[in-house]
């Protein structure tokens, strides 16, 4: 008979061995997926590999798609932390892109430097202004912040497409007519275009840099700071955040605008460092937000393993944008990504109980 | 006749006709939801299966051209999608929320959904079969009831049937009545010897069936072809349906409606013309912008608790530990 038990202390090995068993399973299923689809398992992962990881250039769109990921996953895990579900990663993101762009494009060639400050400034009020939506409602009014952050996921898809397709918005480009028979974005002035830093022959964007530095303040505001302190004790119980007299309410309105600001400045890191221009169809297409979801929970709301685990799924995600097409399906890379997911939640099972198969449990039970 | 015709053309009754149409899907979906919750387990992986219920469904559609076989595979994809769910937070105990969103995401638009779309093949055909009213003729050109109530689909009357059988499941039955003390408190339907881990398997399955349903009913009546992300947000609109039906079938029908009516409208508006001035995309978001409002003002009314809400709503159960 085997049973389930709660481990009373956690040993070190299973920190390690319970991500990577979980790795293991979801490439294991995967798998048995592409077998019953008839798609070759082996050539499929080396493709990955070698497409995701495997030279210089692979390495540096890498980094391209591991960007916006690194800011969404921070947004995520800087909410889900304290239990806060903030999955409007998505169209934080886009209002960030919105007002970065808008920066961008108002401070023209003129003001130098000034630029990119002013674009990361910009990023940041739009994706805090549109968490705080959802934070104020929770905070004030208990209402379901799931529900009303994924809402304003498709209100602000909607905002974007208005912007360029459906108006002749600041964003809009108006200046030829071929633009404006095909809607499209202003192009940034140059100096809007946030700078590169080469690494011998790996080129690392300048949001991947800040991202970096990001999750570093994350770091420290969580683990370092009675702040930190009590976002923790509340994610972990309420009961007992408020028995010690925190203050729930403006916890809520902090972490919400922390998070939405994040994912608002990879908003304006994808207008810098990528698209050099308010681009509808790329940003919604991407779905960064939910994959930022997927990031934060597999690294567990720990902002170091955020990067990492960004990166490598930045890695899959550019190899599955690079791959697409008749023999490579769509959607592969979504399907990996929820794998590995539900592979780690059942993997954590193991961290948290002990599988023991007892033969003498019923005589045991009887005596107890 | 021709007065009833002029009626039936106002543009109150085409947006009410429309309501029934778009707040179907959501009617299946909240439903099946309802089921999971009052059992005790969310599940936020709505849209993931609803846009596996509905790719699966169209193919079998496209492969078989019967509706009932294609209604039942829709309904066994989502039911298996909803197994994985239940697999993880009933038997493993996993975080349903966290659960929840990663089904969303592995089924979702950019996931299961869509590699199953380009794997079968199923973009860019029609469905073949048309779905059309049965009545007779005389009912469905009569004034206002006619276009609003009887010149639907079969699907819809089926949603009605369902609803009265959800109700009396709930209050009527002593499986319901099982179902609701698990949902409300598993210790003690533990105690009374009732199986939860059963019943929250099942009714979380039975609920990934309908959202399977709900799913199809896009993609065979709607809007009858396939497209990536088809549902856009039905699932998520479902799922705060049931919050505002305060967990009862009867009220999901008319929040159903109610959101039906908002999604129908900017396709209403836009083949009439009306309010041309007006951004379409205003309208478009009317349904998400009235999700977040209903949703507010039902969390204003009170505690969540006093509405209906299940008590052990997202709440692992293991003996060892109550």
């Amino acid at each position: 008979m085997i049973r389930i038990e709660r481990r009373l202390e956690q040993p070190r090995w299973l920190a390690v061995a319970v991500p990577l068993g979980s790795l293991v399973a979801a490439f294991v299923v995967m798998t048995l997926v592409l077998l019953a689809t008839h798609h070759p398992p082996g050539h499929t992962f080396w493709r990955l590999l070698v497409t995701g990881f495997g030279s210089t250039f692979a390495l540096n769109s890498t980094f391209v798609s591991a960007t916006p990921l690194l800011f969404t996953g921070l947004c995520a895990a800087v909410a889900f932390r304290m239990q806060l579900f903030n999955i409007g990663g998505e169209g934080q993101l886009y209002a960030g892109a919105i007002l970065g762009a808008g920066a961008g494009i108002a401070l023209g060639n003129h003001s130098g430097w000034l630029s990119v400050p002013a674009m990361i400034g910009a990023g940041v009020v739009g994706g805090a202004a549109l968490a705080l939506i959802p934070g104020v409602l929770r905070a004030y009014l208990s209402t379901n912040e799931i529900i009303t952050s994924l809402m304003l996921n498709y209100a602000a898809a909607l905002v974007i497409d208005y912007l360029i397709f459906d108006s002749l918005s600041y964003w809009r480009d108006t200046s030829t007519p071929s633009a404006k028979v095909f809607p499209q974005g202003k192009v940034l002035p140059d100096a809007a275009s946030w700078p590169i830093a080469h690494l011998g022959g790996i080129e690392l964007p300048f949001g991947f840099l800040v991202a970096i530095v990001l999750a570093l303040f994350v770091w420290v505001l969580y683990s370092r700071t009675k702040f930190g302190f009590e976002v923790r004790v509340i994610g972990d119980s309420t009961r007992a955040a408020s028995y010690a007299g925190m203050r729930t309410r403006r916890k809520i309105l902090a972490v919400m605008a922390l998070s939405g600001a994040i994912a608002g400045l990879g908003g304006a890191s994808q207008d810098g460092d990528f698209r050099h221009t308010l681009d509808p169809r790329g940003l919604t297409a991407a779905g960064y937000g939910y994959a930022g979801i997927v990031v934060a929970a597999l690294a567990r709301y720990n902002p170091f393993a955020v990067c990492l685990i960004a990166f490598l799924l930045g890695g899959l995600q550019n190899a599955g944008y690079a791959l697409q097409g008749a023999d490579f399906p769509s959607g592969l890379v979504g399907v990996l990504q929820g794998l590995i997911l539900f592979c780690a939640l059942g993997g954590e099972l193991l961290t948290r109980y002990r599988l023991t198969i007892d033969r003498r449990s019923r005589r045991a039970e009887a005596v107890t | 006749m021709i007065l009833a015709s002029g009626v039936n053309d106002s543009i109150g009754v085409v947006v009410l006709a429309s309501a029934v149409v778009y707040g179907t899907p959501l009617l299946y979906a909240a439903l099946g939801e309802l089921l999971a919750e009052r059992s005790g387990v969310l599940n936020l992986g709505v849209e993931g299966m609803m846009l596996v219920g509905a790719v699966m469904g169209f193919w079998a559609d496209l492969r078989t051209g019967s509706p009932t076989v294609s209604f039942i595979v829709a309904a066994v994809a989502g039911a298996s999608m909803a197994l994985i769910h239940a697999f993880l937070v009933i038997t493993l105990k996993a975080n349903q929320i966290v659960s929840g969103l990663a089904l969303s995401i592995f089924a979702g638009a950019v996931g299961l959904s869509s590699y199953l779309a380009n794997d079968l093949n199923v973009a860019d055909h029609p469905a073949r079969h048309a779905f059309a009213s049965f009545l007779p003729n005389g009912w469905r050109t009569a004034p206002v009831v006619g276009p609003i109530l009887f010149d639907q689909s079969a699907l819809v009357y089926i949603s009605w049937v369902l609803v009265l059988a959800v109700a009396l499941y709930l209050g009527r039955t002593r499986p319901g009545l099982n179902l609701r003390a698990v949902g409300e408190s598993p210790a003690a339907a533990d105690a009374m010897g009732i199986n939860v881990a059963a019943y929250r398997y099942i009714h979380t399955i039975v609920g990934g069936a309908f959202a399977g349903v709900g799913g199809a009913v896009f993609t065979l009546w709607i809007t009858p072809q396939w497209q990536d992300g088809i549902t856009g947000g039905a699932g998520w609109i479902a799922i705060a349906l049931v919050i505002f039906a305060f967990w009862r079938p009867g009220f999901c029908l008319v929040g159903a409606y109610f959101f039906g009516a908002f999604s129908g409208i900017p396709f209403t508006f836009q083949a009439r013309g009306i309010l041309k001035s007006i951004p379409p995309e205003l309208f478009q978001s009317l349904p998400y912008v009235m999700t977040i409002l209903v949703l507010v003002m039902v969390s204003s009314a009170g505690a969540r608790r006093r509405l209906g809400a299940p008590g052990a709503l997202g709440i692992p159960y293991s003996r060892e530990e109550r």
